[in-house]
């Protein structure tokens, strides 16, 4: 591998792992968050938004519902700009 | 509700038990006939489909503690149920971002491959193995004791031998049928599990004219508008905290679904099959809700908790009131099917850690002939099926939901760490890599001894030493903080060398170039 591809794999090493890591961070803040609201704000993730639905429930809904997107935020990103750039230094 | 026929052997029930048993040893025997090689006995000869990977791993991960626990929490707590349906979920996104790719590209079989690329074989494989083994016990315990008291009561077999017919059928697939057999059940449970979870949900729903909240607004009406929120569950923050950074952190330690990604073609096979996974796992979390809530109203929490304490039969009772005993039959057989798909893939994971980790690595020093290769890992799954057994007759009625988490803690700080530095982190060293791991596992273990669980759980003391019920909190830093601080203090030239090439592997793969 020349210097000049080499240098190349590095940046984008870089790249893959602020991504990784901002989306790691996301999936924790999300998740940890909900348990904070659980221990902290009980009255808050208790209270009706329309019968039988609370506050609560609706977050937890949303986990995994945030879980999916940034899946699929990632999936997307490499499928599309990682891989070509993979593709472009197999070459 | 005043009566069940849970725990009656029903013709029902007994004969989807053995139409799943006829038609995952015949997919074994089919197997057998493919499984000449130590690729396809640990790895199906990496030619699953990513989107049948994705399902195999929701299968070997969906556990019937997860089916029955939940849903039973769900339906004698309410809300505080759905705590754990999220938490089980959480891990997967940071397996596809910081694990799965990377496994694929760098390793062969097993998470010690990875760990070990470049640093020295013999002690990172001694002490990844130990990870490994101690991680599959605890997973085999609390799935061998689950087992064997979930069959009790819905065949109304005596406990031990529930746990040999389990311990033998699985035996069966892993040892004829390695990995191409493993995946092939866990494919068939995981579409029993959804479709039979989607079966019951849909019908729950049609009682409340397809609304979720129609459904919980009965509950609330029943059981007061406390069951939509919070409770008594939570009441230690920092242990909620704690378990929870088990269950995200221990997903991406677990041994067994962390081989299953050397069973597809590439990196980008292995990114497809998380993608899969995790819709399907989240999707099967969001049926709990339904279920658990559907349970409460239908069944009654007093009802569910009189057949089962610990609320475990919220689910086949549920089926019993929508469809009878032919659905409460049919959600036996998944319940059984789903747990022979786990210890199905616990066994072979343990299988690679002792043959492919320990006798071909550390004994052979890497010179053993495939024939030697496969009779020792068929000799390791007979030896850990005899293990499982035995794990799961010694422990009988011990609370099994401490085991998972024990589980899961173990994984995430014996294991998580140490890969995560060493895909990651160019100065990580062997010592640093042996310190890590030998430092989660032991402190995991001591911490939980020291812990609630089992100081005032188990042994009936007053109190604890250690107040948190899951360690990982304390034991997932310190495995990262000794893994660094012990790679800073004696650097090794030859690892740091071989971060280049570790680099290259971890994105273009090992044909390229």
């Amino acid at each position: 591998m020349t210097d000049d591809r080499h240098a190349q794999l590095r940046a984008l090493a870089a790249r893959q792992w602020r991504i990784a890591l901002t989306l790691t961070g996301a999936m924790i803040a999300v998740y940890f968050g909900f348990i904070l609201l659980i221990a902290y704000a009980k009255p808050l993730m208790g209270r009706l938004i329309v019968p039988g639905l609370s506050v609560g429930i609706l977050l937890g809904a949303g986990v995994i519902v945030a879980s999916w997107l940034l899946t699929l935020g990632y999936v997307w990103w490499a499928n599309t700009r990682y891989d070509d750039e993979l593709a472009r230094l197999r070459e | 509700m005043t009566e069940t026929s849970l725990g009656a052997p029903s013709a029902v029930a007994m004969t989807f038990f053995f139409l799943f048993i006829a038609v995952t040893l015949g997919i074994t025997w089919w197997a057998a006939r493919q499984t000449k090689t130590t690729e396809q006995f640990y790895a199906a000869g990496r030619s699953i489909g990513p989107v049948q990977n994705g399902v195999a791993l929701a299968g070997d991960y969906m556990s019937a503690a997860s089916f029955l626990g939940i849903s039973g929490l769900v339906s004698t707590t309410g809300f505080d149920g759905l705590i754990y349906s999220t938490g089980w979920l959480v891990g997967w996104p940071v397996v596809l971002f910081l694990i799965a790719e990377p496994l694929r590209n760098l390793g062969k079989y097993t998470f010690a491959d990875v760990v070990a690329f470049r640093l020295r074989q013999t002690p990172v494989r001694i002490a990844a193995a130990v990870g490994t083994l101690a991680t599959v016990a605890f997973y085999l315990i609390a799935q061998m004791v689950g087992a064997g008291g979930l069959i009790r009561l819905m065949f109304g077999i005596p406990y031990v031998w529930a746990i040999v017919i389990v311990g033998v059928v699985m035996i069966a697939y892993v040892l004829f049928g390695g990995m191409i057999a493993t995946t092939w059940v866990q494919i068939v449970k995981a579409v029993l599990l959804l479709g039979g979870a989607t079966l019951l949900a849909l019908l729950v729903l049609s009682r409340f004219g397809m609304s979720p909240t129609g459904l919980f607004a009965e509950a609330a009406s029943q059981q007061g508008d406390a069951v939509l929120a919070p409770g008594r569950l939570v009441s230690n923050p920092l242990d909620a905290i704690s378990l929870g950074m088990a269950l995200m952190f221990g997903t991406g330690g677990l041994p067994h679904i962390l081989m299953r990604f050397y069973t597809v073609p590439d990196a980008k096979g292995a990114r497809t099959s998380v993608f899969v996974a995790t819709g399907l796992i989240g999707y099967f979390y969001l049926m709990t809700f339904v279920l658990g809530f559907g349970a409460m109203v239908l069944v009654g929490p007093e009802a569910i908790r009189s057949v089962d304490a610990g609320g475990n039969m919220a689910a086949p009772l549920l089926a019993e009131v929508l469809g009878g005993t032919p659905l409460l039959g049919f959600i036996a057989a998944v319940a059984f099917a789903t747990i022979l798909a786990v210890v199905a893939g616990l066994a072979l994971s343990g299988a690679a850690a002792l043959s492919h980790d320990l006798w071909v690595s550390v004994v052979r020093h890497g010179h053993s002939d495939p024939a030697e290769q496969l009779k020792v890992a068929r000799v390791a799954t007979i030896f850990l099926g005899v293990l499982a057994v035995t794990l799961g007759i010694t422990f009988e009625g011990q609370n099994v939901a401490y085991m998972v988490s024990l589980a899961f803690a173990i994984a995430a700080s014996a294991n998580f760490p140490a890969l995560i530095l060493s895909i990651y982190w160019r100065r990580f060293t062997t010592v640093g890599a042996v310190a890590s791991m030998v430092t989660g596992t032991v402190a995991t273990l001591v911490l939980i001894y020291l812990s609630p669980t089992i100081q005032v759980d188990v042994l009936g003391h007053d109190s604890a030493w250690f107040p948190l019920r899951n360690p990982a909190m304390i034991t997932i830093p310190l495995a990262f903080v000794v893994g660094v601080a012990v790679s800073l203090f004696a650097a090794e030239s030859a690892a740091a060398d071989g971060f280049t090439e570790m680099e290259r592997r971890t994105h273009l793969g090992a044909v390229a170039d």
